[in-house]
C-alpha cells in the first residue's frame, strides 16, 4: 500500500496520466458524437491511425504544427464522410462498414508513409508540440506540474469536453443530433434532414478521432510507428458505453483508464521482481471490464443506435 | 376558398397503386374524416400531404398556393401538422426538447428555453392540453404523449392538423377528452383531417366523411346525413356483418390460473396474483390498455416465459412452463399478438409455417427426424382450401401474404389439433372487415365445439360482442370477471384507467 501511495504522490504519475488521457478524450468524444446521432463508428481505430500519420507527415513535409492538426482533422472528416455515405445514405451494416474503414484507413496510412519515405529505416522525427506552463498554477505541488505544464493539444482535449457538452445539450443542432439517435422519424417530422444531421455528426466525430491520433505523433511522441494506436480506438468505443453517452462521464472514464495505465508502468518497476510484468499490463483492461459491467448495466442506449433511416419508404 | 385542396393525387409502390387520383378539399374549422380499411391508402395520402412521400401525380394546394413536394419542412411552413399513428417522439428526451426541435435555426449558438417553456405553457393552458414540459416523454402515458404530439403541431402554428388513427391507443375516457380538445381547436379555426376505421368515432367527431377503398375515393357524405350501416357499406363495398355470440352452456374448466406473479427482466412486477378460470364452451375476454399485463400473461400461457410464483392447470394437469411444444401438444392453441414476430417465419414458405408446431409428430415427419414433405404439403393444401387462404400455393413465401391471410394461416395451424384451450391475443388487430368476420366466426366455432378461449383485445366492442365473461387488466392486476353486458363501456373504461367502476355510495343511490 505504501508503494501505491508513493506513486500517487509523484508528479510524474499525474503528468503521465494526463498525457495518456488526451488522445482517449478526443477519441471518446468523437465516438460519442457519432453514436449520439445513431451511428456506431468502428472506423475509429483506423481513423486515429490516419490522423496520426497525416498530422505527422504534414509537419515532416515542412508544414506548421497547428495546420498539421487541422489537416489530420480534415482527413478524419473525410473518412467520416466515407463511413456516412455507406451507413447513413445506403443503410449498410454499421459494424461491417466500420471495421472496413479501420482496415482501409490503417493500411492506407502505412502505404502512404512507405510511399513518401521508402528508404527510412529508423523512423524520422519532427519537432513536436512543446509543453506550455500556465503561470502560478504550475507551482501547486504534485498536480501543478502535471496539469498545468502540458502540451497545448492536451489543453484543447480538456477544453473540448465542456464544448461538446454545450453543443449537445444547449444548442439546436445538438438537440437535432441527440434526437436523430433516439428517433430519426421525429427529426424528419419536424422538417429537418435526418441524413444530413447524421452525416455531419459522423464527420465531426471522425475529425475529433483523427486529432486524437495526431496527438500521439505530434505531442506525445515525435515519430510515426506502425501499430502505434495499439487498440486505443477500441478503448474509446468501450469508454462511450462506460460514459452512458455523456461527455462529462467520458472524461471521468478516460481519466480512470489513463490513471490505471500510468499506474501499471510504475507498479511494474516497483514489484516487477515478485509479480510477472504481464499481470500489470493486463490490469487496466481487467479493471475497465469490471467498471464497464457495473456502469453499462444502467446505460441508456440511444434508441436508434445502429438503426438506418430511409426516407419515403413504407414503414 | 378551401384551406387545403388535393387534386388528382396518385402514388404507386411498385405495381401497387396506393393512391389513385384522389381529390379532396378542406375548409377552415372543419373536421374531415378519412374512412377506410387497412391498406386503403389513408396513411399514404397523409404522408404525401406532410412531405414524407412524393406523389407520382397530382397537386396539393394550401391557401391556393401549390405545396413543394416531398419536403416536411415546406409542409410545416405551409401550416400542416401531423400526429402520426406511431408517435414521432424521443422517449429519452424531455417534452420541451421534443416540441422545440426544428423551431430554431440549427446554426444558432444558444436556445431560448425559457421563452419556449412559456409559449408551451400558455398553449397548454389555452387548449386544455396539460403536460409537464420537463417530464421525460418515456415516462408519460400514451394519452399524454399524444397531447405532446398535438402541442408539437400547434407550437409550429399548424392550421391544418392531420390525426392518423389517434384513438387506436387511447382509453375511452382519453378518447372523449381528445374529442373535446378537437372541438375547441376547430372553434379557433383549425382544420382537421381525422383518419380512422372506427365508425362510431367518425360519426361523433366529423363534419364530413370521405371514404377510401383500394386507394380511391368511393364516396363523400355529410356526417349529419350518414349512419353506421351506410358508412360500413361504403368502406367495405358490400354488406358485412360480424358474428354474434349465441348462448351456450359452459362445461368443465379447461384452464385454471391461480395466483400467478410475473416479473420482467428489470425486476418490475408485471403480474400480481392473477387468477382466472376458463371453462369449455366459453370465451373469457381480457380488456385493458396495452402494457398492463396482457403480454406477460400471454407469454406464460404460450410457453415463452415462466412465472415467479403461482400455478396454471391445463385440463387439470400443471402447465409445462417455458415449454411451448409441450403446451401445444397438451391441448393449447395459440394466436400470438404479433403475427410477424411470433406467428410466422416470413422468409419461409406457407407449408413450412403450417407444420412448424408438429415437426416431431409422426403425421409430419418420419421417426420424428425426416420431414415427410409430400404429406406436409398435402396438409398445407387442405388448410389453404379449408381456411380460404388467398395465396399462390403452399410454396409461396409467407411474408408476401396480406395480414388477413397470414392470420388465417395461424388460425389453421392453431386449430388443426382441435385444441381444448385457445389463447387469442389481439386476433383481429389490423385486419379488414372481411377477415375480422372470418376470424371471429372461427373462434365462435371452436367455442361451440367445446374449446375454452381467452380473448385479449384492446377493442371493447369486440370483447363485448364475443365474450361470455370479461376481466380487466390494470398495472398487473386482473379484476374479477363479470358477465359481458353487465357493465357499460364507460364503466369498463374506468376500470382500464385503474379506478373502480363502482364508487360505492353513488352506485347504491343510483340503484
Amino acid at each position: 500500500m505504501g508503494d501505491l501511495f508513493d506513486i500517487l504522490m509523484t508528479a510524474g504519475f499525474w503528468a503521465a496520466t494526463i498525457r495518456i488521457v488526451s488522445p482517449l478524450i478526443f477519441g471518446t468524444l468523437g465516438e460519442l458524437i457519432c453514436e449520439r446521432a445513431g451511428v456506431l463508428n468502428l472506423g475509429i481505430e483506423g481513423i486515429m491511425t490516419a490522423g496520426a500519420m497525416a498530422g505527422w507527415m504534414w509537419v515532416y513535409q515542412g508544414g506548421d504544427l497547428w495546420t498539421g492538426v487541422m489537416f489530420a482533422a480534415f482527413i478524419g472528416a473525410s473518412f467520416g464522410l466515407l463511413h456516412a455515405s455507406f451507413t447513413v445514405y445506403l443503410g449498410v451494416s454499421q459494424h461491417v462498414t466500420g471495421i472496413g474503414i479501420t482496415l482501409f484507413a490503417s493500411s492506407l496510412s502505412y502505404f502512404v508513409y512507405r510511399m513518401l519515405l521508402p528508404s527510412a529505416t529508423t523512423p524520422p522525427k519532427i519537432e513536436p508540440f512543446q509543453s506550455v506552463a500556465i503561470p502560478f498554477l504550475v507551482d501547486i505541488p504534485v498536480i501543478g506540474p502535471a496539469l498545468f505544464n502540458q502540451s497545448p493539444l492536451t489543453y484543447l482535449a480538456l477544453l473540448s469536453v465542456p464544448v461538446v457538452w454545450y453543443v449537445l445539450y444547449r444548442t439546436p443542432i445538438g438537440l437535432a443530433v441527440r434526437m436523430a439517435g433516439e428517433n430519426p422519424m421525429a427529426v424528419e417530422a419536424q422538417g429537418i434532414d435526418v441524413l444530413a444531421v447524421r452525416t455531419g455528426a459522423v464527420m465531426a466525430g471522425s475529425a475529433l478521432m483523427a486529432v486524437g491520433g495526431a496527438f500521439i505523433t505530434m505531442s506525445w511522441f515525435d515519430a510515426f510507428y506502425f501499430g502505434m494506436i495499439n487498440g486505443r480506438g477500441w478503448i474509446c468505443v468501450a469508454l462511450v458505453i462506460f460514459a452512458s453517452w455523456r461527455p462529462q462521464k467520458a472524461l471521468l472514464g478516460a481519466l480512470l483508464f489513463a490513471g490505471l495505465e500510468a499506474m501499471q508502468v510504475r507498479a511494474q518497476q516497483k514489484a516487477g521482481a515478485v509479480i510477472p510484468y504481464q499481470f500489470f499490463l493486463m490490469l487496466p483492461y481487467v479493471l475497465s471490464i469490471v467498471a464497464m459491467v457495473v456502469m453499462a448495466r444502467r446505460a441508456r442506449y440511444p434508441q436508434a443506435l445502429l438503426v438506418p433511416f430511409r426516407r419515403g419508404e413504407r414503414h | 376558398m378551401p384551406v387545403l385542396s388535393l387534386d388528382g393525387i396518385t402514388k404507386r409502390f411498385g405495381s401497387l397503386i396506393a393512391n389513385d387520383s384522389i381529390s379532396l378539399s378542406l375548409a377552415k374549422g372543419e373536421v374531415l374524416a378519412l374512412l377506410g380499411e387497412n391498406g386503403a391508402g389513408k396513411t399514404t395520402l397523409m404522408n404525401i400531404l406532410f412531405g414524407h412521400y412524393v406523389a407520382d401525380e397530382g397537386v396539393v394546394e394550401v391557401d391556393g398556393k401549390p405545396l413543394i413536394k416531398g419536403s416536411t419542412e415546406a409542409s410545416i411552413a405551409a401550416g400542416i401538422g401531423m400526429v402520426h399513428q406511431h408517435f414521432t417522439l424521443a422517449g429519452n428526451l424531455t417534452v420541451l426538447d421534443n416540441v422545440i426541435l426544428g423551431t430554431e435555426s440549427l446554426w444558432s449558438w444558444k436556445q431560448d428555453l425559457s421563452k419556449a417553456r412559456k409559449k408551451l405553457a400558455d398553449m397548454s393552458a389555452q387548449f386544455g392540453l396539460e403536460v409537464n414540459p420537463d417530464a421525460m416523454v418515456g415516462e408519460l402515458s400514451v394519452g399524454e404523449r399524444q397531447r405532446v404530439e398535438i402541442l408539437k403541431a400547434l407550437y409550429r402554428d399548424a392550421r391544418i392538423l392531420i390525426l392518423d388513427e389517434p384513438t387506436a391507443v387511447l382509453t375511452p375516457q382519453e378518447t372523449t377528452s381528445l374529442f373535446e380538445t378537437l372541438k375547441q381547436l376547430t372553434g379557433n379555426g383549425l382544420a382537421v383531417i381525422f383518419i380512422s376505421h372506427k365508425l362510431h368515432e367518425i360519426l361523433a367527431v366529423s363534419d364530413r366523411v370521405a371514404v377510401l377503398r383500394r386507394g380511391a375515393i368511393v364516396g363523400e357524405v355529410e356526417t349529419a346525413k350518414a349512419d353506421r350501416n351506410l358508412l360500413a357499406e361504403m368502406m367495405v363495398g358490400e354488406e358485412v356483418s360480424r358474428p354474434k355470440l349465441t348462448a351456450h352452456k359452459t362445461g368443465a374448466p379447461v384452464l385454471e390460473i391461480s395466483k400467478v406473479n410475473a416479473a420482467g427482466e428489470d425486476g418490475v412486477q408485471l403480474l400480481r396474483d392473477v387468477s382466472l378460470s376458463v371453462s369449455a364452451h366459453e370465451i373469457v375476454g381480457i380488456a385493458g390498455v396495452a402494457g398492463n399485463g396482457q403480454r406477460a400473461l400471454a407469454d406464460i400461457l404460450s410457453g415463452l416465459a415462466r412465472p415467479v410464483s403461482g400455478t396454471v392447470r391445463l385440463l387439470g394437469e400443471p402447465l409445462p412452463f417455458g415449454n411451448p411444444s409441450q403446451i401445444v401438444h397438451r391441448g393449447a392453441g395459440r394466436i400470438p399478438e404479433d403475427r410477424h414476430a411470433h406467428g410466422v417465419v416470413g422468409e419461409m414458405t406457407l407449408w413450412e409455417n403450417l407444420v412448424s408446431e408438429d415437426l416431431r409428430q409422426p403425421a409430419v415427419s418420419k421417426w420424428g427426424v425426416v420431414i415427410d414433405k409430400t404429406h406436409a404439403v398435402k396438409r398445407a393444401e387442405e388448410a389453404i382450401e379449408h381456411y380460404d387462404i388467398r395465396c399462390e400455393g403452399p410454396f409461396q413465401q409467407t411474408k408476401l401474404l396480406s395480414g388477413g391471410n397470414m392470420q388465417k394461416l395461424i388460425l389453421a395451424r392453431a386449430l388443426a389439433r382441435e385444441p381444448s384451450f385457445i389463447l387469442a391475443n389481439q386476433p383481429v388487430r389490423g385486419l379488414d372487415e372481411g377477415a375480422i368476420a372470418f376470424v371471429q366466426t372461427q373462434l365462435l366455432e371452436a367455442r361451440k365445439r367445446g374449446a375454452g378461449i381467452i380473448l385479449i383485445s384492446e377493442d371493447l366492442d369486440e370483447l363485448l360482442s364475443l365474450s361470455d365473461r370479461i376481466a380487466v387488466f390494470f398495472h398487473g392486476n386482473l379484476s374479477e370477471t363479470f358477465p359481458s353486458g353487465s357493465k357499460t363501456v364507460p364503466e369498463i373504461g374506468l376500470m382500464m384507467a385503474g379506478q373502480s367502476s363502482e364508487p360505492a355510495g353513488e352506485r347504491a343511490n343510483a340503484v
